[in-house]
């Protein structure tokens, strides 16, 4: 199963903590491949807070595609961040030519745009290049977004985060999600391992999502290009996140309505029980069905955390002011904030949502039985 | 017959009967209960004479024979009265003295049940005993990758939609905007399909009524029951009992006087209205009642003379289009209850079952789609519709849904499946297959009649006698001598011991699936099957 680790800090962190985090809890994931999802970043990305940057991994032939494409495109790389790896990688590491985590400048023709015209375009250039690479396999992205860095990789985490040196002084950021297991159900494929991310949305899930199929069909005629891959069951996880926000207009405190809805005799008593009778009818097909625990960054740098309907994943969150931790296992908390409150942790139950806003002073909750309130 | 008697072209025997009634002298108690039980008078008092051969030893007396006389049962071979196999007599009979059985080969009465030019008609359902949805197999159990659900202790919500279900941002917005949108139902996933009051006795309509009405009211399971084409009686359409009902119009409106009248002085809305334009069992043919079931009540609810046959139209025949059927006839319903009731069609399983589906998608009324597939049972149809026409019911409801998805309104309009479910007793299984095929709910009438009342009908032509009324276990008639052996209270108790134990096996299905939050429709990836072209067809698994 895979383990998860997400932190929210006000000082900028490494990406080895979560890293070590994820080790803590190796116990439970069988080290086959990691995922890091980093957002609010920190050393020379922070003064570039608006410019997309690219993620992934490419060949030399990948490479020279992408550079001729994105100078067709108009963009102009603003900074790049090198990681060098030894010669020979790890036994169980796949060897690259390069790992790229590059800047940009938009095209000048950009300026006039609208923010929703920017962030379409920004996904539709993330799949043309996801296209482009599923040819011949010279490029594999992950993410192109302002002030987002991923980074996935098969292999042992902690193995993979030494060898390609995530401890750098300059490498951090102030909200990292971290994920340690290859997908196990589906083919071995990069885009398979989460986080899973989509216009400034990610999330990583464990557990199987059972209802996956009816999910992706529904996801994938909506007629919308993001809504592409599901080489892992976890990726519509993000997408019916996805289509809350920016299709339905709603906040995260419908999102655990759409995937795991009160039952009618709660419906009944619901003070706002009318409109989640109809949005429980009318989003039937995005109910998830799995034993599964979500946690995930919106786009204003909240982190949360979902349970499905039965509470059948652990799942903690706990720290201090500043800093909140949300992981898959007690053990990783533990050893990565021992010095916090622990009657303050929470784990969240079967009809909640847990969250820490953009400010990270403390743990909201937010129960299904509350009332919903609409964002007008 | 003796050696020089007239023997015509239609002259049986015994043998050549598909029936052939097995009778034991010495058991016989003569006490005539099997031939007055028997509803076709296939047995008649024999009275037989027999000789005797008498061999004394000795030489003083001669050998000599003596002719002695017996009585016992004799099975008539005219093919008006050749047995159906429903082994009546076997039941009644004290001893254990007689039984159909049958023949080993097939009949010659096949070719002679056609006298006077009327070919053969028949109750039942086709008479083929092959079942693909029972081959299908639930191969994807959640184990170490997640644990199974449990069946018996987690909470389950198992309900589908019935009514047009509008897409979310649609919905979101038209209730921002205080806008009409389509009613839907929530309800049970197994539904009692269509069984006209006249198709079936008093005594059963009334047993499957309360029996819904237990399972509503006491056990909180919304099941909904369709009247078929024959109108409803007239104190349920003026009870609090018809929201559980779905009132079906079909292209001989019978009933539909009645009804009308009684719009002003419902209580209550019924759950849907179900428009017939086919049927599985006879696909392209109009109901039949036969003039033997047109009793005097019968014919007021329906509004007809007594003693007719009531042959329905193949079509409404008002209508000369799809389009005009499908807007004219679907708003026109919505209009009669102010679009507080969803209206949707029903059709026989066909390969142009997309053209209907894709019309419907463009209509906003529709409230979903009924198929019925070739499986499908009846109470009247000609035998060669039955065993002949339609369509199998697995790929048309795969079809229907996969052009849905494309179409991205899965479920928006749902599908409702029909025709041999339950067909070899495997009702959950079959429904549970039907369902991750795309199938948001099922319908089953000959199980329930089966399951519910001991009707004896089977696919290997047994019975299959309920047009001419004579049912003899009183489900499909309108004589009352026959429908007072039914009691409507046991037939209600039965009706809820088979949706108690459907629900248990559906949940121990769904469970280790890891399903239970919602209907698992369309769940295709949880279906294998061990014939590569059905799988291919079905876009489902292949497994050996």
């Amino acid at each position: 199963m895979c383990r998860l680790f997400a932190l929210t800090s006000e000082e900028p962190q490494s990406p080895m903590l979560a890293i070590n985090a994820l080790d803590v809890m190796r116990e439970g994931h069988d080290g086959s491949g990691v995922g890091i999802f980093m957002t609010d970043l920190a050393g020379p990305f922070e003064d570039m807070k608006k410019q997309p940057i690219l993620s992934g991994i490419f060949s030399n032939a990948g490479l020279r595609k992408l550079d001729t494409f994105m100078m067709e495109k108009g963009f102009m790389t603003k900074y790049k961040t090198s990681i060098r790896v030894p010669k020979a990688p790890p036994p169980g590491v796949p060897k690259r030519d390069t790992y790229l985590i590059r800047a940009y400048e938009y095209p000048e023709e950009w300026e006039q745009l609208t923010e929703s015209e920017i962030r379409d375009r920004l996904l539709l250039i993330r799949l043309q290049l996801r296209q482009m690479g599923e040819e011949t396999g010279d490029m594999i992205v992950f993410s192109f977004w302002p002030d987002v860095i991923m980074i996935k990789e098969i292999g042992d985490p902690l193995t993979v985060a030494e060898y390609l040196g995530l401890d750098r002084e300059d490498f951090k950021a102030r909200i990292i999600l971290a994920q340690g297991r290859q997908n196990t159900n589906y083919a071995i494929n990069l885009y398979a391992c989460h986080p899973f991310f989509i216009q400034g949305i990610a999330t990583m899930t464990n557990g199987e999502n059972t209802a996956f199929v009816p999910i992706k069909e529904f996801l994938m005629s909506r007629g919308f290009p993001g809504y592409i891959g599901y080489q892992s069951d976890s990726e519509v996880f993000t997408h019916i996140l996805h289509y809350t926000l920016f299709k339905l207009g709603l906040d995260i405190k419908a999102y655990k309505h759409i995937i795991t809805p009160l039952q009618d005799e709660d419906l009944e008593k619901h003070p706002s029980g009318y409109f989640l009778k109809r949005l429980k009818h009318s989003c039937r097909r995005l109910i998830i069905d799995g034993p599964n625990v979500v946690i995930g960054c919106l786009p204003d740098k909240t982190l949360f955390m979902v349970h499905d309907r039965k509470k059948l994943r652990p799942g903690v969150v706990g720290g201090k002011p500043g800093f909140y931790v949300f992981s898959s296992e007690m053990c990783a908390l533990d050893a990565i904030v021992p010095d916090r409150d622990k009657t303050k942790d929470f784990q969240p139950m079967y009809i909640d949502t847990a969250f820490v806003g953009p400010d990270r002073q403390e743990v909201n909750i937010c129960r299904q039985t509350e009332p919903l309130h609409l964002p007008h | 017959m003796s050696t020089n008697g007239t023997i015509t072209p239609s002259t049986l025997s015994v043998k050549d009967l598909p029936w052939q009634i097995l009778w034991d002298k010495d058991k016989c108690t003569l006490c005539g209960r099997c031939t007055s039980v028997c509803p076709v008078n296939a047995i008649e008092l024999g009275v037989f004479r027999k000789r005797i051969i008498e061999t004394p030893l000795g030489l003083e007396e001669t050998p000599g024979n003596v002719y002695k006389v017996f009585y016992g049962i004799r099975q008539k071979t005219d093919p008006a009265y050749a047995c159906v196999g429903c082994a009546m007599c076997n039941l009644v009979c004290p001893n254990d003295a007689i039984i159909p059985c049958r023949s080993d080969e097939a009949d010659k009465l096949r070719f002679h049940i056609n006298r006077g030019g009327q070919p053969r008609r028949r109750g039942g359902r086709r008479n083929v005993d092959y079942s693909l949805l029972d081959q299908i197999k639930f191969t994807r159990i959640s184990m170490l990758t997640d644990p199974a659900l449990d069946a018996g202790r987690h909470e389950f919500e198992l309900r589908t939609l019935l009514g047009r279900v509008l897409p979310p941002e649609e919905d979101l917005k038209l209730l921002k905007e205080e806008g009409w949108t389509p009613p839907v139902r929530e309800i049970y996933p197994l539904m009692i399909g269509a069984m006209s009051f006249g198709a079936l006795s008093p005594n059963m309509w009334e047993g499957l009524q309360m029996g819904i009405a237990y399972l509503n009211e006491e056990l909180g399971m919304p099941v909904r029951m369709c009247t078929g084409e024959g109108g409803c009686p007239p104190r349920l359409l003026r009870s609090r009992f018809l929201k559980y009902v779905i009132l079906q119009i079909a292209s001989g409106y019978f009933g539909w006087d009645e009804i009308i009248h009684a719009l002003p002085e419902m209580k209550e809305d019924p759950c849907a209205i179900e428009i017939k334009y086919g049927q599985g069992a006879k696909p392209g043919d109009g109901g039949l009642l036969m003039w033997y079931k047109v009793n005097k009540l019968i014919a007021s609810i329906r509004g007809v003379p007594q003693g007719v046959s009531l042959p329905s139209p193949p079509t409404h025949q008002t209508k000369y289009s799809i389009e005009e059927a499908v807007a004219k006839m679907i708003q026109s319903m919505y209009m009669a209850w102010g679009f507080r009731v969803p209206v949707y069609p029903k059709i026989s399983g066909t390969s142009t079952a997309l053209a209907v589906l894709n019309n419907l998608t463009r209509n906003p009324y529709a409230a979903g789609l009924a198929i019925d597939g070739e499986d499908g049972g009846t109470g009247a149809a000609y035998n060669v519709s039955m065993n002949h026409m339609g369509h199998p019911i697995a790929s048309n409801i795969r079809d229907c849904y996969l052009n849905l998805v494309k179409l991205g309104k899965q479920n928006e309009i749902p599908l409702f499946a029909g025709g041999g479910i339950g067909k070899h007793g495997n009702l959950a299984a079959n429904a549970a297959a039907l369902i991750m095929l795309g199938a948001s709910g099922v319908q089953i009438g000959k199980y329930i009649m089966q399951a519910a009342a001991g009707c004896l009908g089977s696919e290997s032509d047994r019975c299959n006698i309920c047009n001419i009324g004579l049912c003899p276990k009183g489900i499909t008639s309108q004589d009352p001598r026959l429908y007072r052996r039914l009691d409507p209270e046991k037939v209600a108790e039965r009706v809820v011991d088979v949706f108690l134990a459907f629900d248990t096996e559906l949940k121990k299905i769904v469970a280790p699936l890891g399903r239970s939050t919602s209907l698992p429709i369309g769940m295709s990836d949880a279906l294998g099957i061990n014939d590569k072209n059905i799988a291919d067809r079905l876009q489902i698994k292949y497994v050996v």
